[in-house]
């Protein structure tokens, strides 16, 4: 049975795109062959139906190239004001975007969708302008010419003989919801342009003979339809696929269109592109880079990448020696089924190698090739390409010169004890290694002075150039052919070790920021791996900025080139803004978005010290990668945080909970006792005088009750809630412990209390307060579980870096279970006993030794009782000076 | 002796109330105020010997109240302050109050407290006998001969410590901070060292007191500063 289900994957491409769709504006577009054929005017029309079905309609711009028909479209409908740009002295009148944007119309006119935007901008060109009015929900009507589509601009320049420069993307084509087609047949136009209904610049004579001529509008008329049939073709496709109508599913196929950046193949790429639309097959460049390039195959090779960019296709460079290989490679790890290559003319210098195409057919004929006639350079070019190796220079020549005179001195100290032809493999090794270090120019200039000067000292007759030396020209072709031979090893094994060094050097650096941001746990750490990996490696300024809780960004400390403005247009529209790009390019740095899967987390400006640096894909490909990195860190940090919060909220929520049945009981016991008792004053006025005094007593001791577990739980609130702030000050032990006694006064004047404090304990950096109330509850829980005659001993001593500190009693013991237990909050010994005390004075005894850098632990001593042990480190104390004894 | 006069400036009346009532029944004249502002009248026209304020007024800061007051009266200041106002009891103390009572705070402290300074404050009359010599406890110590004996034995004092005990002697019953007694002993260059008051008051304490760790006459008042106690003239 055959599967009739959709493919998944087609699926979800309909479903993104409408999904893209839902919210965004639907754009219109009135397409045509050229000028002329009444594109502005058919959307007009459209639009006044629109208007008269009550749709609100403004027109952005229009031109009306002073007609009347198309100006009496134009009457009663609104319209936006222009804009006035200032371009170096003269004022421009151009679509106002914001204008637009703010005007809160359902339906905005914006003509020539390829115009160009004079500079300073936002958009470089006006397609920018529309998609920013469709992502804001705004419909536009537009019109566009063949001409000006991006994939075609190769055609059309081959048909009329122009090089077009404003030209579309095809994406936005691709995207627009319609496309309608303003059809004319050539002889109706140029019947129209004949009675001057044409707007053209210049004289229409002029025009009638260039690109008016009736070849030229049948080419673009056919190229105007068949577009718009492609679009119909997609349309149905993703119709029946929507629908699971379909009876036939191609396997995907995947062109792979080969460029090398040797020759000019700008068309090798819109060629290929074209095709794969045709073969509705995905499409990818692919790019591959000789260890000997030099600067002028850089540059072709940046301009190369920038097209594939522009028409949306993946550039991929890879790196290899053997081409054939390499591409093979490469088509194997993308599952390319078809390859384009450039059809060039056998190469004159290598006559005994195979075509590239021959050596990839024999190697897997499962592939197809699909080629492409380019014109190959003129050889002058290549020539001069040869010649200027990057290595070459007039003081390489000097030095050349030099090493030969050299040679020669050595030759003639040593003619005294060898014959000539020894002398031969002299100059030879002069010439290997000159032609090793000093490229191919050097080389030859060595060659040619060695033949020559081994012929003028060391060939009889001596100091002359006889007509028997023509036989030294072989001597001269051999050590040439050495020379050039070397030379050219020479220079490849340079670049081989310069692209190693680079390519490992950036993936040590990539690897790098990886392990930087991936430690990272504070958005400040991100920022500064930025500032300090990132930025050496793209030789720029970097800076991170991230937005805050209301989505507005803020300046950073690191940075101070950025323009918020320009930062923040980048982080609503989640697209690149700045230098080197279609919007606000006038902007003094790049910025680009951070995305991550959930949503945009901050903007990386980057202003580098030279902007061609940023323009390699090698280069782009990192910073994208650098970008996604940080985006993806930016969001585990948000999320962590998130996490943390809920955790944190949870275990105050539990705290909470815990606190308030503790409270209820702990609190309303002793108020329960307490206005009882007045109550009791207040009503028996007959009570006899020992009665009066016994509940007025009764009613203190609960007050002093209640107070402690008061104190204890704002201490504790006050402790857990805004972090702690420590008032340290060096303290002697034997105050505190005095202080701590002498509060508890009352409560210990029954009971047996012993200290045990060295005379000599040295000084200890504490928060006295909190350290007595810790000695406090320590002695309070001491009289609370003890019986009366169970004794007290409270001391201390130092040992090594830390001051120990113990409470001890000789009463029962600790209750069975973990003692560790005991410093939890709200933990006692015995649930709901009738001693006072929520069980909060051992929990804020742990919070406050462990703000203190110190632990506090509790065992049972033999026979019986307990102890408290409390350590605190010494740290060292402060200078004392010795006083004069007297 | 006539009835000696008090003032309380407290806003809230339950305080005033039973503060009122336990000075009454020691036999003292109570007056009363709920501000500031009221406080600077009963001042002028009453003339009390003693104050009792509230650090927490409504219309004004206890602090400013007291620095003010301090321009033309000597007469004893006890503060009142919840727990957590630490910083600003030491800061009261240091604008001129004489004593603090923490709240919640008892009746029978509040008596003493009072009792106390009202004493000082008759011993400080400028007809007072000059005597140098004062015992606390089984302590003597000659002011002029710089002698001191603890139970009829001779003890060493260092000069440091000699005049931290003067100071405090000197201020005997008021509470002086830790500032106070760095300004007094060391002098204005030692006010970031409070941990030489520290030092100095341990070995005061262990020459002077029977038990150290539970001193009688060196009180300490923890973050705040010290005060001498059980202080009495020998006629």
């Amino acid at each position: 049975m055959k599967d009739r289900r959709p493919d998944p994957d087609e699926l979800l491409k309909v479903v993104s795109k409408e999904l893209k769709q839902e919210g965004r504006g639907r754009l219109k577009i009135f397409f045509g062959t050229c000028a002329g054929v009444g594109k502005t005017y058919a959307m007009l029309l459209a639009a006044r139906q629109q208007f008269e079905e009550g749709v609100s309609v403004t027109v952005g711009v229009v031109e009306t190239h002073d007609r009347e028909e198309t100006k009496r479209l134009l009457d009663g409908l609104p319209q936006l004001p222009l804009r006035s740009i200032d371009n170096q002295g003269r004022v421009i009148q151009d679509f106002d975007v914001d204008a637009a944007l703010c005007s809160g119309s359902q339906l905005v006119l914006v003509d020539e969708l390829a115009h160009a935007n004079p500079a300073g901008s936002r958009h470089a060109k006006r397609w920018g302008d529309v998609k920013e009015l469709l992502a804001a929900g705004i419909d536009v009507y537009t019109t566009l010419n063949v001409q000006h589509l991006e994939s075609l601009a190769d055609i059309v320049s081959g048909i009329i003989g122009i090089r077009v420069r404003e030209t579309v993307p095809d994406e936005v084509f691709a995207e627009a919801t319609d496309v309608v087609l303003v059809d004319l047949s050539p002889d109706d136009l140029l019947a129209r342009l004949d009675v001057g209904k044409v707007f053209i610049p210049g004289r229409v004579e002029h025009a009638r003979q260039n690109f008016f001529r009736k070849g030229n509008l049948i080419a673009l008329r056919e190229l105007a339809l068949r577009c718009v049939a492609d679009r119909v073709n997609a349309d149905v496709r993703s119709y029946r696929l929507s629908k699971s109508i379909a009876s036939v599913w191609p396997t995907r196929e995947r062109l792979m269109v080969c460029v090398s950046a040797a020759e000019s193949q700008e068309r090798l790429i819109a060629d290929g592109f074209r095709m794969a639309q045709g073969l509705q097959a995905d499409c990818l460049v692919v790019h591959v880079q000789r260890p000997d390039e030099d600067d002028t195959d850089r540059v072709r090779f940046r301009s190369l990448a920038r097209q594939a960019e522009a028409l949306k296709i993946e550039f991929l460079n890879v790196v290899g020696d053997d081409v054939a290989e390499t591409l093979l490679e490469c088509a194997r790890t993308n599952n390319v089924t078809k390859l384009v290559l450039g059809l060039g003319t056998r190469r004159w210098d290598r006559p005994w190698r195979r075509q590239l195409s021959e050596r990839i057919a024999c190697a897997n004929p499962k592939l197809g090739l699909l080629h492409v006639a380019v014109e190959s350079m003129t050889r002058k070019i290549r020539l001069v390409a040869w010649v200027s190796q990057p290595s070459f220079s007039t003081s390489s020549l000097v030095i050349t010169t030099a090493a030969c005179a050299l040679t020669t001195v050595i030759a003639e100290w040593l003619f005294q004890f060898f014959d000539a032809p020894n002398l031969v493999a002299l100059f030879t090794l002069a010439v290997v290694v000159v032609s090793l270090r000093l490229g191919r120019v050097a080389a030859i200039w060595c060659a040619l002075l060695s033949v020559l000067s081994f012929d003028f000292f060391f060939i009889p007759p001596l100091l002359s150039f006889a007509m028997s030396d023509t036989q030294y020209l072989f001597t001269f072709a051999l050590i040439l052919v050495i020379a050039l031979v070397t030379s050219e090893v020479g220079s490849r094994l340079r670049a081989d070790a310069r692209n190693a060094r680079a390519g490992e050097r950036r993936e040590a650096t990539v690897a790098r920021v990886a392990r930087d941001l991936s430690g990272a746990l504070k958005s400040e750490q991100i920022a500064k791996t930025c500032t300090e990996t990132i930025a050496p490696l793209f030789e720029a300024k970097v800076a991170l900025i991230v937005p805050d809780l209301s989505n507005r960004l803020h300046q950073t400390s690191a940075g101070g080139f950025e323009d918020l403005s320009v930062a923040q247009w980048t982080y609503d529209h989640v697209q690149r803004a700045g230098q080197g790009t279609d919007t606000l390019s006038t902007a003094q740095a790049l910025y680009l978005p951070l995305k991550a899967p959930i949503r945009c987390r901050g903007v990386l400006a980057i202003q580098p010290q030279d902007w061609k640096f940023l323009e390699g894909p090698d280069e782009k490909r990192l910073l994208e990668a650098c970008c996604s990195s940080i985006a993806l860190a930016l969001e585990r940090i948000h999320f962590a945080e998130v996490a943390q919060e809920t955790l944190v909220r949870m275990e105050g929520e539990r705290l909470r909970n815990s606190l308030l049945s503790a409270v209820s009981h702990d609190l309303r016991t002793p108020l329960t006792a307490i206005r009882g008792l007045a109550e009791t004053l207040e009503r028996q006025t007959d009570l006899p005088q020992g009665d009066r005094a016994e509940v007025a007593s009764a009613i203190r001791h609960q007050a002093e009750g209640l107070q402690r577990v008061m104190t204890n739980l704002l201490d504790l609130a006050r402790m857990q809630s805004a972090g702690i702030r420590l008032n340290k000050e060096w303290h002697s032990l034997d105050e505190i412990v005095g202080s701590a006694l002498a509060r508890l006064g009352p409560t210990l004047s029954m009971r047996q209390v012993r200290t045990d404090l060295p005379g000599d304990l040295p000084l200890l950096e504490v928060d006295g307060s909190l350290i007595e109330r810790v000695l406090v509850n320590l002695l309070d829980n001491a009289t609370k579980y003890t019986p009366p005659d169970a004794k007290i001993t409270i001391g201390a001593k130092a040992v090594g870096n830390s001051m120990y500190c113990f409470v001890e009693d000789t009463g029962p013991g600790l209750p069975s279970g973990d003692p560790e237990r005991l410093f939890e909050p709200f933990m006692r010994g015995q649930k709901e006993s009738a001693i006072a005390g929520v069980g909060l004075g051992l929990a804020l005894c742990r919070s406050i030794i462990a703000a203190h850098g110190g632990t506090i632990r509790t065992e049972g001593i033999r026979p019986s009782g307990t102890r408290f042990e409390i350590r605190i480190p010494l740290g060292s104390p402060p200078e004392i000076e010795e006083e004069n004894a007297a | 002796m006539s009835k000696p006069r008090i003032l309380i400036v407290e806003d809230e009346a339950d305080i005033r109330r039973f503060v009122r009532m336990a000075l009454e029944k020691e036999g003292m004249t109570v007056a009363e105020a709920t501000s500031a502002e009221d406080a600077r009248i009963d001042l002028a026209c009453r003339r009390p010997e003693l104050l009792i304020v509230d650090l927490g007024l409504p219309d004004s800061d206890g602090k400013g109240f007291i620095r003010e007051l301090r321009t033309w009266s000597n007469a004893p200041v006890v503060v009142l302050s919840a727990r957590e106002r630490e910083e600003e009891k030491v800061a009261a103390l240091d604008a001129g109050a004489d004593d603090y009572l923490t709240k919640p705070f008892g009746v029978p402290e509040l008596l003493a407290r009072v009792r106390a300074q009202l004493r000082r404050a008759a011993l400080l009359n400028p007809n007072e006998p000059a005597s140098p010599v004062i015992h606390f406890g089984n302590v003597r110590v000659d002011m002029a001969t710089y002698e001191a004996t603890k139970g009829g034995e001779a003890i060493h004092l260092t000069p440091i410590e000699f005049r931290l005990l003067a100071a405090l002697v000197r201020g005997h019953g008021k509470v002086l901070t830790h500032r106070q007694l760095l300004l007094e002993v060391w002098g204005p260059g030692y006010l970031e060292r409070p941990h030489y008051i520290r030092i100095y008051m341990a070995n005061l304490r262990q020459k002077l007191e029977d038990e150290p760790t539970r001193p009688r006459h060196l009180i300490t008042e923890l973050q705040v500063g010290y005060r001498l106690a059980g202080l009495d003239h020998v006629p």
